[in-house]
């Protein structure tokens, strides 16, 4: 990136002897929305934190704008956050709340009642100033926090597991409209979660973070369907992992229970014998021979959930079991258990892990 | 079950009884002043006594101070210590214990040989100095009240998280104490300064040693020489303390609702 509005570099953040972010390197461009997605205890968390001023790195800087701000307090930097608990002042009003950085700043009080409406119209609760937060959903008042971290208008937005608290339907409305504000008012964001639907509906890119690395920055497209390690691909989304030995590695032949698919130009550095990791989508696979799939395994199906409109199959291969979605279709029945089946799959959906 | 609540409520008409009784007394008999008719002559001879208010205004006044001196050092400190040192949350605990198993003689004994007229900290040397001695003396005794009762306060609210949310906002440290913290915890604050007033209304061995007009030593005297007046004080000493526990009460129900905490 030529000119990063966020650029994290060589960050490294230890508590006492346990190393919780080891080099984490990050730019991010102006008006981005970058998620950083992973389990509890990556570091996503840490990371926000030092960005945001409320933990210092044991080693590496953070520029925002081009300007070193790790010396820099909280206080200084002219951030904006959300926290997972709301945080809202429980003794003063939604206004109160939504002006309390502008009275910090020392902006006229006629001038920050006109930004307080403001702030109140782009979340779409303008009758709500004169409430108390006790008085509020859960999903309100994060609207409330979300207007209250946006009202000095900060360089840097920080969204820290923001939705987490909330029930699944708040979530999803929840999440359309900050990232609907977010492109509104073009601001940089870093949004932190462990949700990776969260992650992968509403990020520019996604930096899939484990145990204090970054193991994989991308785009959702990207980290869904190249990912880079095997965490990140068992991690986001869901997986099947089928377990084979290399036949030829010339000719990228590799058998799994008995049968051979080809993964040609996949197998880069292995030698035949070797075993490996291979891995597909659920929704990379069919029940039966499909026009247009060149690999195709055989097995027996070993469970089957109606769900609906969708049918979740788990088909046994060999040692390995393989979970597949198909639609549901009210003229034909769905699969038995213990039937005999081939699934079938394109070579080029392969993914091979490392 | 109707065994276990006759058993509870002997317990609670004993208990009533204990309590109720000797007031009960010490009102009814402070009401004989006049022979064979009950008035209320002795509370108009007390409250007519030039000392009585003398006193009282001079306790009301050290008790202001303590609250205020209480509150300045008691909040931040127990503020500091839940958000940045909780490992010296025990430490504090214990010191904040000790004024009530070290007897008030004993730190009255030590003021005096500490800061005497003759010592680089003369508090004693005049009588304002030997005022403000006596309020740091009555802060240091309400101690423990205050600081448990602010310290139950900040629990009941998500300092850190405020406190992030404020500093991230732009606010330095007084306006996160001021604008954030200390309004949230208000009703606990009071709730330590109503106990402290208590406390330094009816206090009586710093004041007689430390040799100042104060509302207890006065309370002694009166008890030494007359018979009726001291029931009648004791009556309103006890009035300005249910008053002042009432005050909380009340006031509890303007706490802020807490709304930091996810459902």
């Amino acid at each position: 990136m030529a000119d990063p509005f966020l650029s994290i570099q060589n960050v490294k953040k230890s508590f006492g002897n346990v190393a919780v972010v080891k080099d984490f390197n990050l730019d991010v461009g102006a008006g981005e929305f970058v998620s950083f997605l992973g389990p509890s205890g990556c570091g996503k968390t840490t990371m926000l934190r030092i960005v945001a001023g409320f933990e210092e790195p044991s080693a590496g800087k953070v520029l925002i704008g081009g300007k070193d701000v790790t010396g820099l307090k909280p206080n200084q930097r002219n951030i904006g956050m959300v926290f997972q608990a709301y945080a809202l002042f429980p003794n003063l009003t939604v206004a109160q709340n939504i002006g309390f950085g502008l009275k910090v700043a020392g902006m006229p009080k006629a001038e920050a009642q006109a930004r307080i409406d403001e702030m109140l119209g782009i979340i779409k609760l303008p009758d709500f100033g004169d409430r108390y937060p006790y008085q509020l959903s859960g999903g309100q008042q994060q609207r409330i926090a979300l207007a209250r971290a946006l009202a000095p208008k900060p360089k840097l937005l920080l969204l820290d597991e923001p939705l987490s608290a909330l029930d699944a339907k708040v979530r999803i409305s929840l999440r359309e409209e900050i990232r609907s504000i977010q492109k509104k008012l073009g601001i940089t964001t870093i949004f932190v979660t462990h949700d990776q639907e969260e992650a992968l509906s509403m990020s520019d890119r996604i930096v899939v973070m484990n145990e204090g690395r970054a193991d994989q920055t991308g785009t959702p497209f990207e980290i869904y369907n190249r990912p880079s390690t095997k965490f990140v691909a068992n991690f986001v989304g869901t997986l099947n992992v089928l377990e084979g030995t290399i036949s030829d590695a010339a000719s990228g032949t590799v058998k799994i229970n008995a049968e051979e698919i080809g993964l040609k130009g996949k197998l880069n550095g292995s030698k035949s014998g070797d075993t490996l990791s291979l891995a597909l989508r659920p929704e990379a696979i069919s029940l039966g021979r499909k026009a247009g799939n060149d690999s195709n395994l055989t097995g027996q199906i070993a469970d089957v959930h109606f769900l609906g409109s969708v049918i979740r199959v788990r088909v046994g291969v060999g040692q390995n079991v393989v979970s597949l979605d198909t639609f549901n279709s009210p003229s034909s029945p769905p699969p038995v258990v213990g039937q005999k089946t081939e699934i079938s799959f394109s070579s080029g959906d392969v993914l091979v892990l490392h | 079950m109707k065994t276990s609540r006759f058993w509870a409520w002997l317990v609670f008409v004993v208990g009533a009884a204990y309590f109720f009784i000797p007031l009960i007394a010490t009102f009814e008999f402070s009401l004989r002043m006049r022979r064979g008719v009950y008035s209320f002559d002795a509370y108009r001879v007390v409250l007519g006594d030039a000392r009585f208010q003398e006193t009282f205004a001079y306790s009301v006044t050290v008790a202001v101070f303590t609250i205020l001196l209480g509150v300045f050092l008691v909040v931040p400190t127990a503020y500091w210590i839940r958000l940045r040192m909780p490992q010296l949350r025990p430490i504090v605990e214990f010191i904040t214990l000790l004024p009530l198993v070290i007897p008030a003689i004993v730190i009255v004994f030590g003021y005096i040989r500490m800061y005497g007229s003759n010592s680089p900290l003369p508090f004693l040397g005049s009588a304002r100095g030997t005022d403000a001695l006596l309020v740091i003396g009555y802060a240091t005794l309400a101690l423990p009240y205050m600081y448990r009762a602010v310290d139950t306060g900040l629990r009941t609210i998500d300092v850190r998280t405020l406190t992030e949310a404020a500093q991230i906002l732009g606010a330095g440290w007084t306006t996160i104490i001021a604008r954030v913290i200390l309004p949230n915890v208000l009703i606990a604050v009071l709730s330590g300064a109503f106990l402290t007033f208590a406390i330094v209304i009816g206090e009586f061995t710093l004041a007689s040693l430390l040799n100042r007009p104060a509302f207890g030593p006065y309370l002694q005297n009166i008890g030494a020489n007359r018979a009726y007046e001291p029931a009648a004080l004791a009556v309103i000493a006890f009035a300005i303390t249910w008053g002042c526990m009432s005050v909380i009460q009340i006031l509890a129900r303007f706490a802020p609702k807490s709304a930091n905490r996810p459902n």
